[in-house]
Formats: structure tokens, C-alpha cells, sequence
């Protein structure tokens, strides 16, 4: 779980530039992430860790946090 | 009605030239080649290579009969033929399904076949008859397609550059200086709105074609708004890009058709159009609803409409109803200037 975050992170630092970041910070209140970004993330986090997003995962709220992402992978490898 | 082909992807020896680079002491182009290559661009059909050969002879070889302007990432090594076909449609963006392939040699189109057999293989002997293939001949030819190649060509630096950027893909979209102007469709922009509607796969939300006639009828209908958005950024035109048709039912705005043109994927022109969208349904007060038609290829369009703020509100089969619900205020990205026309 930690290395998914890990990566999760580096992703975030490399594209974002966000350096300094608590695991359950909301990404899109602090305006860090919109729907150009969101389509990059899910893009790398489906290459990244293979795994295709059910339809209905797809929604801001499960992409909110480093945290919440990481429950949504491992939610999707798991079905 | 054949499919269209967007792309001509050419062999070299004894395809666009008679002989053989490497072992003949000269080459000539094949009579009346350049016409057909010259034609198939004023219908805005892009062209690019794929050949066997050492990259810099074949390209210094065009050059010197004055074509190579004409051709799009060139694939010229020694690869299998089908890799340069994946390579071209990837770099372009378009589906291998618009692509044809002219070659001599029948075990390469045979090879390509075997990976892409939706690929459209055509034997060089049968050159002089392209121009009169019917899946090379447009409907229409637009301003749009005639400046197609040259768009694709700025779009070539326009990666470079981005490749080359270091910071974040906004701050790089920051740079270009972007203008979108979204307006509402006029009688002399419905050839290339017909154009936009079949052409689009990537981008589009429903995938709804509609006869040059309903297209007409929507400029005028009370019932109908129907948008078209055009861009430009310091590289130059874009053209034409983006199409908007939403339809008033009582209380509700639906949105029918919501596409673009892949050549601004990543540019967030869907989002700023649908910012837009929803301003009007606010500005009226209706409750703002869009169809989706679920393709292979349209999943992008999908996941877009999802964190702009819309969620699932009926489904049926592949075809979804989605439905805005957000209190968030939506604003234009600040990279983008978007200009409203009347």
C-alpha cells in the first residue's frame, strides 16, 4: 500500500509540482486538479498498476486524496 | 457509404519512385505521382511514408524531387511495415481504421493486413486511379481541410516543444497562448460542422450524425443551441475544432452532441466548453442533462463529463443519461482566453 502511494506521489510531484502533501489532502479544493489532470491521472494509474476503473468508480470523490486514490486501486484490483 | 481514409501512408521504391534507392544507380518519380500526392492534400487527406531505407538517403531523395513537405512523421527504417503503420496512426491520433497503404510488394501489405486488417492496402500499380477511390474522395472540402496538413505540421513543433518543457502541462499550455472562441453555428460553417460530426470518434459523446438538412434546421429551431468553437494559439490555427448541440425541453437542457477534434486532446477545451454549457443552463435556469453513447474509443469524452460534475441518471444498454449536479462554481482554465461570440 505504501509503494502505491509512493508512486501515487511522485506522479503528483512530477506533473504538479506538489511537493509537500498529507495523504488525505483534497487535491481539488486546493485547486490543484482539474479535468485535464484528472484524465492524466486515471490514464497513469491504469497503466501504472493495470487496472481498468469500473464506470461507476469514476467520480471526483474517489480521486479526492493520495488516500482515497489508493483505496480506489486496490478497490478495483480486488474485484 | 464507404469509410473515409484520413491518412495515405506510402511505400517508396517502386511505389512514389520506379526503382530501388539502395541498389539502383538513379531513381525516377513514377509519372504523374506528384499530382495524385498533391490532390489527396488539397482534399485534406494527410499523407506519410513507410519504407525500407536508410533514413536520410530516402528523405534527401524527396526532398530532391520536391515532396517531402507533403508527408507527416515518415517512418523510414527497417522495420516491420505494420510497427510504421501503428507508429503513423499513434503520432497522428487517428484511428488505423481511416488509414491506406499503397505498397508494391503484396507480402507487406500482406503483413500489414495481417496486424490491421482494417487498413485499406492498395496496390502501387493502381496509383493513377486513387484520386477516384471513393473512400479518398471527401464529401466536402473545407477551408478546414484544405489547411489540414498544415496544422498537423505545427502540431509536430508544438509536441517538440512540449516534450522538451520542464514544469507542469498546465504552465506548458499557459505558454502557447490560446484563444477558443466559442459561436453560434452559421449557414457557411455547416459543411465542416457535417465534417466535424463524422470525422470525430475520440472526443465525441454520442457519436450522432445528423443530414446536412437537420443540421440547418438546428441554426434556426427555438428548440436548439448550437455552438461551434474555434482556436488558435501562438503556433497558429487549430481551426474549427469543437461542436456543441443542446436541446430545450421544458425545464431541461440536454446536451445531444459534445465533440472535438483529437488534434486538442489535452488542451481542455472540453471542459471549457462545458463550462460554458453549464453557465447557459444556469443563466435559463434548467436542469442541465447529456446524452452519452458509449464507444471504445470515446471513454476520454466519459471521464471528462464525470469531474466536470456530472453523474449517471438513467442507463440504458450503452447509452447513458448523465446529469449536472454540483454546486461547485465552474470557471474557465486561466491558461485558456475564451472569447463568446454572438
Amino acid at each position: 500500500m505504501e509503494e502505491y502511494k509512493e508512486k501515487i506521489r511522485e506522479f503528483l510531484k512530477k506533473n504538479k509540482k506538489i511537493d509537500i502533501l498529507e495523504d488525505d489532502d483534497n487535491l481539488f479544493a486546493k485547486g490543484y486538479v482539474n479535468s485535464i489532470f484528472a484524465l492524466q491521472l486515471i490514464n497513469f494509474l491504469e497503466k501504472t498498476f493495470k487496472i481498468k476503473f469500473n464506470n461507476k468508480d469514476i467520480v471526483e470523490s474517489n480521486f479526492v486524496s493520495v488516500n482515497k486514490i489508493t483505496e480506489t486501486i486496490i478497490k478495483t484490483m480486488n474485484k | 457509404m464507404s469509410k473515409k481514409i484520413k491518412c495515405v501512408v506510402w511505400d517508396l521504391d517502386n511505389t512514389i519512385w520506379e526503382g530501388i534507392l539502395s541498389e539502383d544507380k538513379e531513381v525516377r518519380l513514377k509519372p504523374g505521382i506528384e499530382n495524385v500526392i498533391k490532390t489527396l492534400d488539397e482534399r485534406g487527406i494527410l499523407q506519410s511514408v513507410a519504407s525500407k531505407n536508410d533514413y536520410n538517403n530516402a528523405i534527401n531523395k524527396l526532398e530532391e524531387f520536391g515532396i517531402s513537405e507533403y508527408f507527416l512523421y515518415p517512418q523510414i527504417s527497417w522495420n516491420p511495415k505494420a510497427d510504421s503503420i501503428k507508429s503513423i496512426a499513434e503520432a497522428i491520433n487517428i484511428g488505423t481504421d481511416t488509414l491506406a497503404f499503397v505498397d508494391d510488394q503484396i507480402t507487406e501489405r500482406e503483413e500489414v493486413s495481417f496486424s490491421y486488417p482494417e487498413v485499406l492496402t492498395i496496390d502501387a500499380l493502381r496509383y493513377m486511379e486513387i484520386c477516384d477511390m471513393d473512400e479518398l474522395t471527401p464529401n466536402y472540402i473545407t477551408e478546414d481541410s484544405k489547411k489540414r496538413r498544415l496544422m498537423y505540421k505545427s502540431d509536430m513543433v508544438r509536441k517538440n516543444e512540449e516534450s522538451e518543457f520542464r514544469g507542469s502541462s498546465e504552465e506548458f499550455l499557459a505558454t502557447l497562448d490560446m484563444h477558443l472562441t466559442i459561436s453560434n453555428v452559421k449557414p457557411e460553417d455547416l459543411k465542416r460542422v457535417e465534417e466535424l460530426t463524422i470525422r470525430t470518434h475520440q472526443l465525441n459523446s454520442t457519436g450522432y450524425t445528423y443530414s446536412f438538412e437537420e443540421l440547418e434546421g438546428f441554426i434556426s429551431s427555438e428548440k436548439h443551441i448550437f455552438l461551434i468553437a474555434e482556436l488558435k494559439d501562438r503556433f497558429g490555427e487549430y481551426g474549427k475544432i469543437g461542436l456543441v448541440l443542446l436541446e430545450k425541453e421544458d425545464d431541461k437542457l440536454s446536451i445531444k452532441l459534445l465533440l472535438m477534434s483529437c488534434r486538442v486532446m489535452t488542451k481542455g477545451i472540453g471542459s471549457a466548453m462545458l463550462v460554458h454549457i453549464i453557465n447557459i443552463a444556469k443563466a435559463q435556469n434548467r436542469g442541465l442533462f447529456a446524452e452519452f453513447l458509449q464507444t471504445d474509443r470515446n471513454r476520454v469524452m466519459y471521464i471528462t463529463y464525470k469531474f466536470m460534475g456530472f453523474d449517471e441518471f438513467h442507463e440504458e444498454g450503452d447509452k447513458l443519461l448523465l446529469k449536472y449536479e454540483s454546486e461547485i462554481k465552474r470557471e474557465f482554465p486561466t491558461y485558456l482566453n475564451v472569447k463568446l461570440d454572438d
